[in-house]
């Protein structure tokens, strides 16, 4: 097992032990800021050798596939798991958007691995983030006059996520790799250390939505397994479908599979008021991100062999 | 010191989610709130512990000093628009001011 996954283990027996633990806000904050800068100009340096006009199908098939998930997820928490409304508008946006850590965890396995990944998926990570939003204060509130829109697209486009992960992408592009090679030594040499840190903090965040999870009972882990198979699936067949590679089709099923929890969370406290957030992370942070970083991860790589293997 | 002057005004201190800290300045400054401090904070109540680990249990703390009347239109105006779904705690308290005309 890759050791930045026994950080999050090590942070997740400690959160349950009850220890004494605690890293400081301010340094979640800054390993966040850093994930989120790295992949960024790791993306963009990448994009910098190549014409950006074949990215615009790409784009538009992940918009496609982001809302699919979240209108599929939508029914199936009213139909098949009894949640109401706004609950399930706001779980659906959570399990239509992607997760920058559960990114940034297949990005190193599949690095350690020495499988090669298309430099657009950070764009592609960045695009995913906002129509499940969107998609979700539709389904919880309609198309309604007062809905404030101006402040929610600057919520949806503008949140800290979306910022930090074109800017870095636009100072990569700008730079090329050969720019980025004083920098270099801090953002991808020690990515992979900043990461373990990182996954230290989430065991931590995670253990605490153990309460929740023993107040919700089966129905959330069966969601919060089910879904990011079920969106995997889709992942998956994008990926063959827009003909990336094996590491690429990996990479969009991951995205695919995971959830948000940090812009999602954000924009539906503020957009759906009465839905229970505490129901939403402790799906996509108490099953959903564990599984998918645990198991989902080399699962969807084994899919995407397959898949590969069997259309040569 | 007992010849020192002061006015009475009224102390509006709000406890609540630091997800909502943008729309609550835009409330204020609407509502045409001269002056107020925000500061991080934490603790536990109903909604369970918020202790600040992270964005999503992050607490701020607001203290507004103005006259009454404005105190209580603004504590009205947050009852009505966020009680009921959000963590909010909210009081008054009356304070003893140097210079009436700031607040």
């Amino acid at each position: 097992m890759d050791p930045v996954i026994y950080f999050f283990l090590f942070g997740l027996v400690a959160g349950l032990l009850r220890s004494e633990l605690k890293l400081p806000s301010a340094l979640y904050d800054s390993l966040s800021i850093f994930l989120l800068l790295a992949i960024g100009l790791k993306g963009g340096q990448g994009l910098a050798t190549q014409p950006l006009l074949p990215l615009l199908p790409q784009i538009a098939a992940v918009i496609v596939l982001g809302v699919a998930q979240t209108l599929i997820a939508y029914a199936a928490l009213k139909t098949l798991f009894g949640f109401d409304r706004p609950n399930a508008a706001a779980m659906s946006a959570h399990y239509g958007s992607v997760s920058v850590a559960t990114f940034a965890v297949a990005a190193a396995w599949l690095a350690s691995r020495e499988i090669e990944v298309e430099p657009q998926m950070a764009i592609l990570l960045a695009v995913m983030e906002i129509p499940a939003i969107l998609i979700g204060i539709v389904l919880a509130r309609g198309v309604s006059r007062d809905t404030d829109w101006k402040s929610l697209g600057h919520e949806a486009f503008l949140g800290k996520g979306v910022t930090l992960l074109l800017g870095g992408m636009a100072i990569g592009w700008a730079a090329g790799p050969e720019g980025l090679k004083p920098i270099g030594g801090l953002y991808f040499d020690l990515f992979k250390g900043v990461l373990a840190l990182f996954l230290l903090e989430m065991g931590l965040i995670v253990s605490r939505q153990v309460n929740e999870l023993k107040r919700r009972g089966l129905s959330l882990i069966v969601f919060g397994v089910g879904m990011p198979l079920l969106s995997a699936g889709l992942g998956l067949a994008t990926g063959h479908l827009l003909g990336l590679s094996v590491g690429g089709v990996t990479m969009l099923t991951t995205l695919a599979a995971s959830a948000s929890y940090i812009a999602v969370p954000a924009a539906m406290r503020i957009a759906v008021p009465e839905a229970n957030p505490a129901v939403s992370l402790a799906g996509s942070l108490g099953v959903t991100f564990p599984f998918n970083i645990l198991l989902g991860i080399p699962l969807y790589h084994w899919m995407a062999t397959q898949l590969a293997g069997a259309t040569p | 010191m007992s010849a020192m002057h002061t006015e009475k005004r009224t102390l509006l201190t709000v406890f609540t989610e630091a997800s909502i800290e943008q729309l609550l300045v835009r409330d204020m400054d609407r509502m045409g709130v001269r002056g107020y401090t925000i500061s991080d904070a934490r603790g536990k109540g109903s909604r369970g512990v918020r202790d600040a680990s992270w964005d999503e249990a992050r607490n701020i703390r607001i203290e507004v000093i103005c006259a009454r009347p404005q105190a209580e239109e603004l504590l009205a105006h947050l009852q009505a628009r966020y009680y009921s779904n959000y963590a909010m705690v909210a009081y008054f308290s009356e304070v003893e001011v140097l210079r009436p005309g700031k607040f």
